[in-house]
């Protein structure tokens, strides 16, 4: 890697836990951003002429600490900063640092931010819009492409949330076990909601949204870090990594989506497949069981068959069976009927949903996975009713021609029974 | 004789990398790889999946307390290995440079190796 190169990924690495230690110093958003921007900017021009500092962390802290104090105390009376060859002689004050840091302070600085990130106040899109700002450290046009709204629009996402965070006021000191157990779970449906908003993307958009995907799946994996023996974030890492490892193969040339039956297995991520293995053969050892892991024991089950028709439904339904125990949901019955008839044919499955007919109505999966059914049972003209209302409901390009695939499909054999009886 | 070299790297800085910076270290290294296969200097070559993934089996209680994580919280990690044939400590350091020029950062620990089974696993 360049210089620059090898700076720019140090300064990634580093910024969660940076920030959090400068918010805790200064106990405000903006002026621990503004802080770390600078103490980066001093970076850039001290690193590549000294080399890297022994802990990059470290001199990121303590240089923005000392800037931004600077910067306060100037607000007072006219001060000079110190020159940069004074800030890169830190190597002392950075040893002394860098052994605090290894401590556990920190790991309740970075879940400190991202719960700050996940405040029960802010609606789930200015939650992930400013862990993407203020954790992962993404420019605001690149979450606005993500998120497919103009800059100005995110622009004011993110202002707002950073309001809203400021009024409510935030508590600072040690979280507690119980406290930070909620707090976890809280930072995890985070993670997850950033995940599947990349994940959902289809088509054109894919390539913009799959970098979610991958963020996601970072913060899950420094979760992981700082909380090594939480069986439910070794679920999540799991899960997250299960269903990415597929992205090569959910998606045709045309943008069109794949079925999970009719993918090219061995464009599968073999490595991410491996690492979700491994966290979720450790997560249940750990015999204390999550949604989250249960989700992906399923993935896991998928990811271990080596063809489709290798796939365990009866363990998968068993799963689902658990899941619906666990956080009851007519989505996840929508999913457990796929395994039910597969195991016990189309009708068994139809009368499982049928009842969701009213609280699903505007679900397009729904419609989706019902006309399929209905058409494994040769009910054609129901099946093509379902259709119709699952392209009315669909929401990306992807969904509709997935649909129309099914439709084409439905009416070329309307055409040859009516050639035939003809 | 053999040496192991092992690689060790801040995996927080590893993990960092974009998919593209990662392959171009990986495009560095084959380089390197290439050329002690040819000479049949190269054993096995290892990239360890992350550390969060690991399970340790401490051994000094009875019975032994199973772990999560690595053996020990440090701030570089073991990443990955190689078993290189060499002639000496010199030679493994030369080959250690060599991979170090292509995947800068972090450190190599060599290890002269005792017993080597090639073993039947294939990753």
């Amino acid at each position: 890697m360049t210089d620059l190169a090898w700076i720019e990924t140090a300064i990634t690495a580093a910024r969660p836990q940076a920030i959090g230690a400068l918010l805790r110093y200064f106990r405000d958003l903006d002026t621990a951003e503004e802080a770390f921007q600078n103490a980066c900017l001093r970076a850039l021009n001290a690193w590549p002429q000294n080399g890297p500092p022994r802990d990059p962390t470290a001199w990121l802290i303590m240089v923005g600490r000392n800037v931004a104090i600077d910067d306060l105390r100037r607000g007072t009376k006219q001060q000079p900063l110190p020159d940069d060859a004074v800030i890169s002689d830190l190597d002392d004050a950075e040893d002394a640092l860098a052994e605090r840091l290894d401590g556990s302070h920190y790991r309740d600085d970075i879940l400190r931010l991202l719960f700050i990130c996940c405040h029960p106040e802010l609606p789930p899109t200015q939650q992930i819009a400013l862990a993407l700002r203020i954790v992962s450290g993404l420019t605001v046009p690149q979450i606005a492409r993500a998120f497919l709204v103009t800059d100005a629009a995110m622009e004011q996402r993110i202002t707002r949330a950073k309001a809203k965070v400021a009024r409510a006021g935030v508590p600072f000191e040690t979280p507690g076990a119980v406290e930070r157990a909620e707090r976890l779970g809280a930072v995890a449906a985070m993670i997850y909601l950033l995940f599947n908003e990349g994940y959902s993307a289809a088509g054109e958009t894919a390539g913009v949204r799959a970098p979610l995907c991958e963020e996601a799946i970072r913060l899950a994996r420094l979760l992981l870090r700082l909380f090594p023996s939480e069986p439910e974030i070794m679920g999540l890492t799991a899960l997250m990594l299960l269903q990415h490892a597929r992205a090569p193969a959910r998606f045709d040339s045309g943008g069109t989506i794949v079925l999970l039956e009719d993918q090219d297995r061995s464009l599968w991520n073999g490595t991410m497949i491996a690492e979700g293995l491994a966290l979720i053969d450790k997560a249940m050892r750990h015999r204390c069981t999550g949604a989250y892991q249960i989700q992906a024991a399923i993935g896991a089950l998928h990811a271990r068959a080596p063809r489709y028709e290798d796939t365990d439904w009866a363990q998968i339904d068993l799963l689902y069976g658990s899941l619906e125990i666990l956080q009851p949901s007519p989505v996840i019955t929508l999913n457990r009927a796929v395994a039910v008839a597969k195991l016990r044919g189309p009708e068994a499955a139809l009368a499982m949903i049928a009842p969701f007919e009213a609280r699903l109505g505007s679900y397009f999966h729904y419609f989706g996975a019902k006309g399929a059914l209905l058409l494994q049972q040769g009910r054609c003209d129901e099946a093509r009713t379902a259709f119709d209302r699952a392209i009315a409901l669909a929401r990306t390009p992807a969904e509709v021609s997935h649909i129309r695939m099914h439709l084409d499909r439905l009416m070329r054999e309307a055409d040859a029974a009516g050639r035939a009886s003809a | 004789m053999l040496y192991a070299i092992l690689c060790y790297h801040d995996e927080g800085f590893v993990g960092s990398w974009s998919r593209e910076e990662d392959a171009a270290v990986m495009e560095k290294l084959k380089v390197v790889h290439g050329k002690l296969a040819e000479a049949g200097r190269l054993g096995p070559v290892a990239r360890l999946l992350p550390t969060t993934a690991a399970t340790t089996l401490r051994k000094d209680s009875e019975p032994p307390v199973v772990i999560d994580g690595p053996f020990a919280e440090t701030k570089e990690q073991l990443l990955g290995f190689y078993v290189v044939e060499c002639d000496g400590l010199d030679c493994a350091l030369e080959v250690a440079r060599d991979l170090g020029r292509a995947n800068p950062g972090g450190a190599y620990e060599i290890r002269p190796i005792g017993l080597f089974m090639p073993g039947t696993a294939q990753p």
